[in-house]
């Protein structure tokens, strides 16, 4: 790989742009592929690989009789996070770990600043400013933990319009009816709301901040690999 | 802020300290196998390694075929499984099957 392949993927990648790098096994010879590029080699590659790219999924084909390995690299994961509220400081630090790129968004920067979470990007802005700059992909999750409808509504609103793959919401069993109720008088149908999750995290007996995110980043892990979670799991 | 694609940002640090650099990748697997295709390791000069291509089975048959390969340039393709020869050395307990594609990183010097 050259060092100019390397920058290139580094540089796609950081602006959430899907890389294909195809890499003919025998000699090494490596080609990016993508649509604007008009090579005979990367429209037969394209082309042979439709379906790998819908999956996302890396792999070896043939290409008159070469061996090539596609590799497929999507978008960092990413969690968003509205409320830099207690809960929000373990789970940044497990979702960290589990490879998400973590943004916290809170008005409050007594509550979102980088003492109380290092190393993490924090917006200090309102969640429905913030999350219009932000791209709301399908390898985004976005979890509200304020309990605050001013700020959780916003941020739900603007999830439940995008194809992020998770949306959680912290919050009792009675918090989350009457944002229910809300969300209905704001004209999102039954099936938009059942996308929610709340109260959030899988039934592990949470109790404390830490515990508690352990199970919201344990949810969206089983969602984001099509786990079904039932009482026999 | 945190880096991510933490292990190609690990060799593009590596290379910008002007060190060979090597990188292994899953390619494909057979059965059961620890890393999907497509997980990473980086090598350097050094033999500093970030990123792993299996459970910690094969990882020091690939660092010895990624030192020749910062060497001489060349990409290694590498198969490893039970019935594998060198299955005592580098096999795969789980069962499985996986090959490992080696290449070097930066312009041959």
């Amino acid at each position: 790989m050259k060092d100019k392949t390397l920058n290139l993927i580094l540089s796609e990648k950081s602006k959430r742009k899907t890389v294909i790098v195809a890499t003919e096994i025998n000699s090494g010879k490596q080609v990016i592929i993508n649509e604007t590029i008009n090579s005979d080699i990367n429209n037969k590659i394209l082309i042979a690989i439709r379906n790998n790219i819908i999956h996302g999924k890396s792999e070896v084909v043939e290409i008159e009789k070469k061996k090539w390995f596609i590799n497929i690299s999507l978008p960092p994961l990413r969690l968003i996070t509205v409320g830099a509220v207690h809960i929000a400081q373990p789970l940044a630090e497990v979702a960290t770990i589990c490879g998400y790129e973590v943004i916290i968004i809170d008005p409050r920067a007594a509550f979102g600043n980088n003492q109380r979470f290092p190393d993490i990007k924090i917006i200090n802005d309102w969640p429905e400013v913030a999350l219009n700059d932000l791209q709301l992909d399908n390898r985004t999750a976005v979890v509200t933990l304020t309990h605050d409808p001013k700020l959780d509504d916003s941020a739900l609103n603007a999830a439940l319009k995008s194809d992020v793959f998770y949306i959680g919401s912290l919050g009792s069993k009675k918090t989350h009816n009457a944002r229910i109720q809300r969300l209905k008088i704001a004209n999102f149908t039954d099936a938009e709301i059942s996308k929610i999750h709340g109260p959030v995290g899988l039934s592990i007996g949470a109790k404390s901040p830490q515990e508690i995110a352990i199970s919201i980043i344990s949810e969206i892990i089983s969602n984001r690999n099509n786990f079904e979670n039932n009482e026999d799991n | 802020m945190k880096q991510f694609d933490d292990i190609l940002n690990k060799a593009k640090l590596w290379r910008k300290k002007n060190k060979s650099v090597a990188l292994a990748t899953v390619i494909s697997t057979w059965g059961s196998s620890p890393r999907p295709v497509g997980s990473q390791m980086v090598i350097s000069e050094d033999l500093d390694i970030f990123g792993s291509v299996s459970g910690g089975c094969i990882e020091s048959s690939v660092i010895i075929a990624a030192k020749e390969t910062m060497k001489t340039g060349k990409p290694k393709l590498l198969k490893y499984g039970v019935s594998n020869s060198e299955a005592w050395e580098a096999g795969l307990t789980c069962g499985g099957k996986v090959q490992v594609f080696v290449e070097k990183i930066g312009d041959n010097d």
